[in-house]
């Protein structure tokens, strides 16, 4: 996993409750067997239509909106199947951070095994940000290790994020890697 | 006297492998179960940096998910193909039993666990599938994890796991004539919400609850993460017992009645504090029907579609009715049907079948309906058709498949086209879950039978007096 430190970058709004893992990405795409290449998939659906043509009315198709790295959303964002193809699409589309008022806690796990930073926060700044993110170019600064969001004007925002996730992804470490420290445990569990 | 405890509590303490101040706990993994999706990225991963599994003998594999359900011998697509080549040679390379397509023991990974006897109570049991939360009818501590995750556990057995809050869905009285466990389910999340559960374990408690068989009893754990609970769960008792005696995977004799006991003492003492408690009064539920895109946006089979001036989420709502094609206020017995699906890890158990075929038992689907049944797993087929339901359902003019999760998410042939009307037993109502376009409605197994029928949603309760 690749370690996260800050990340800079245009705010997505995707004003939307309850995105599931089915729209972020649909089963066709799930039978690959690698874990890469997801992200011209991303929202399939919603970006293309039934003859793969962009979809106009879908904002993530806004040219404005090109290069966009965080992703802001609605309630209960990632919900629906455990599917790890959907944080493997959003990195590999260029999302890096996802903002939302709730996550669903399989996606919230998914995501951060992938280096991507999901942050809670409160529905009253993310209606906030998704506001002004649909109005005009919106880019935010989050630092995790002082768990800060800035915006250009210097408004500084704080989040919540439990130690062991921040030091996880500062570290970028593998969780496998950490858990075979604790071996002999698991090898003391099994005897009795 | 120690504190009461929920069954959550104590399975939670038996398997804690490490504990330390501000980490999850490292819990101990009794059952692994595998599928063909959610799991190549995960070995490839092992691969890569020379893990071996280490309990083949606590993982089991299934294919299920993109199996094609009719014409297995000649599969078409390539894809797929590979995706389940992968697992056989996964399996094959890391020594973990499999029951490939061709296999008896075949079948939707959460049909096959219980059918085989390995899901139990007390377990701890894990799955790249968010429907896991099924095997906690027996009273297992069982959730979906995500393919890093299938990769921590197939290497270390264990996962890293925040103590889930604890929620109890009491359900008092109970269930009347033709209201099912679908029915009951699908009735929690309408009332609660599609996010009530996030972060807890759920707990089913109460009379309707008890009396469930356990196959009812999977079809409301099952649908648990659809209410956004990490995992749902019901305390062993007789019925979970009985259920267990002579399955392959659970001992017999003295064996099994010291088990029958250990299983048993698991259950929430009297007396155990919950985070959170809802109560449901069950006699009040009617036959669900889903209108939306997804399970909570569920009424009464009497009911209309919502009064847009009437609801919270107002650009949800609107946009889902749009998706769904309907009209506010519009009464689902008024919306027409063009396919149905009877089968998922939901509701594709013996029992179910057994009710959809007396509802369908010397009738004919209505002549727009196109009607498949689809078994959970290849036993539950043989013993449907030693019974005579597939000549039921056939005669009736129902198309009667191979075993998987076929229409469920369409990863095979079983699709609904775009603008399609599925009346479907399955527990997802998401947009394009059955195919791109298609429209979805959650009910159960009797109520997909009478839709068939009729050609549009009836009540199921007073079905049986409308002349067909
Ligand atoms: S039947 Fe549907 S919900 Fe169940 S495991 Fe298969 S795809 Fe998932």
């Amino acid at each position: 996993m690749q370690a996260l430190q800050e990340h800079e970058g245009l705010v997505y709004p995707l004003n939307r409750t309850n995105v599931d893992t089915d729209q972020i990405i649909p089963k066709q795409f799930l039978k690959r067997i690698e874990r890469t290449g997801f992200g011209q998939f991303l929202f399939y659906h919603w970006r293309y239509d039934d003859d793969g043509l962009k979809r106009q009315d879908f904002s993530l198709n806004d040219p404005a909106y090109d290069g966009a790295s965080i992703l802001v959303a609605g309630e209960n964002f990632g919900c629906g199947s455990s599917r790890e193809h959907a944080p493997w699409a959003l990195l590999d589309y260029g999302f890096q951070v996802v903002i939302a008022p709730s996550f669903a806690d399989i996606f919230y796990n998914n995501a951060l095994k992938n280096g991507i930073l999901p942050i809670q926060m409160e529905k009253d700044q993310v209606d906030a940000w998704l506001a002004q993110a649909q109005q005009s170019e919106l880019v935010l600064k989050v630092v995790l290790e002082e768990q800060s969001i800035t915006d250009r004007t210097g408004k500084k925002i704080s989040f919540e994020i439990p130690s062991y996730h921040k030091k996880k992804l500062l570290n970028g470490w593998d969780d496998i890697a950490l858990t075979l420290h604790h071996e002999e445990k698991i090898v003391a569990f099994e005897k009795q | 006297m120690d504190k009461p405890k929920t069954i959550i509590e104590k399975i939670w303490q038996k398997h804690i492998v490490h504990q330390e101040e501000g980490r999850p706990d490292l819990l101990y993994i009794d059952l692994h179960l595998v599928h063909e999706v959610t799991s190549p990225q995960a070995f490839e991963g092992l691969r890569l940096n020379g893990r071996k599994v280490r309990r083949p003998d606590l993982t089991y594999a299934t294919m299920d998910h993109n199996v094609p359900t009719k014409n297995r011998d000649s599969m078409k697509d390539e894809i797929a193909k590979k995706q389940m080549q992968t697992l056989k040679e996964n399996c094959d390379a890391f020594g973990i039993p499999l029951a490939d397509m061709q296999h008896p023991d075949q079948g939707i990974v959460h049909v096959i666990g219980p059918q085989l006897g390995l899901t139990q109570p007390g377990k701890t049991i894990v799955c790249g599938d968010s429907h896991t939360s099924t095997h906690g009818a027996f009273g297992a501590l069982a959730f979906g994890i995500g393919t890093s995750e299938v990769e921590h556990v197939l290497a270390t057995q264990s996962i890293w796991q925040e103590k889930p809050k604890t929620l109890n869905v009491h359900v008092e009285g109970d269930l009347g004539p033709g209201v099912t466990a679908k029915d009951l389910i699908l009735a929690i999340i309408a009332k609660f919400g599609v996010r009530f559960g996030t972060g807890h374990v759920m707990e089913y408690t109460g009379e309707a609850i008890r009396n469930l068989s356990m196959e009812g009893r999977m079809t409301v754990c099952n649908m648990s993460i659809e209410a956004g609970a990490r995992a749902g769960l019901i305390s062993p008792d007789e019925t979970t017992v009985n259920f267990l005696r002579g399955k392959e995977y659970v001992p017999d004799g003295e064996a099994f009645d010291q088990l029958a006991d250990s299983w048993l003492a698991l259950a929430t003492d009297e007396g155990a504090e919950y985070d959170h408690r809802v109560v449901i009064h069950a006699d009040e539920i009617e036959p669900q029907v889903s209108w939306g895109t997804n399970p909570g946006m569920c009424v009464p089979v009497s009911g209309k579609t919502p009064d847009l001036t009437q609801v919270e989420y107002k650009e949800d709502v609107a946009r889902a009715l749009d998706y769904m094609g309907l009209e506010e206020n519009q009464p689902i017995t008024s919306i027409n049907i063009d396919h149905v699906f009877i089968g998922s890890c939901t509701n594709s158990r013996l029992s179910d079948l057994q009710k959809a075929a007396s509802i369908v038992a010397g009738k004919k689907v209505s002549e727009n309906v196109r009607a498949i049944v689809v078994p959970g797993s290849f036993s539950i087929k043989l013993q449907a058709e030693k019974e005579g339901l597939d000549t039921i359902f056939k005669e009736a003019g129902f198309e009667w498949r191979e075993a998987g999760c076929s229409m469920c998410l369409a990863m095979n042939d079983d699709v609904v086209p775009p603008g399609g009307r599925c009346a479907s037993t399955s527990n997802r109502n998401f947009e394009g879950r059955q195919g791109n376009g298609a429209r979805t409605h959650l009910v159960s197994p009797e109520m997909a039978a009478a839709a068939a029928i009729e050609g549009h949603f009836v009540d199921v309760r007073n079905y049986t007096s409308v002349p067909s």
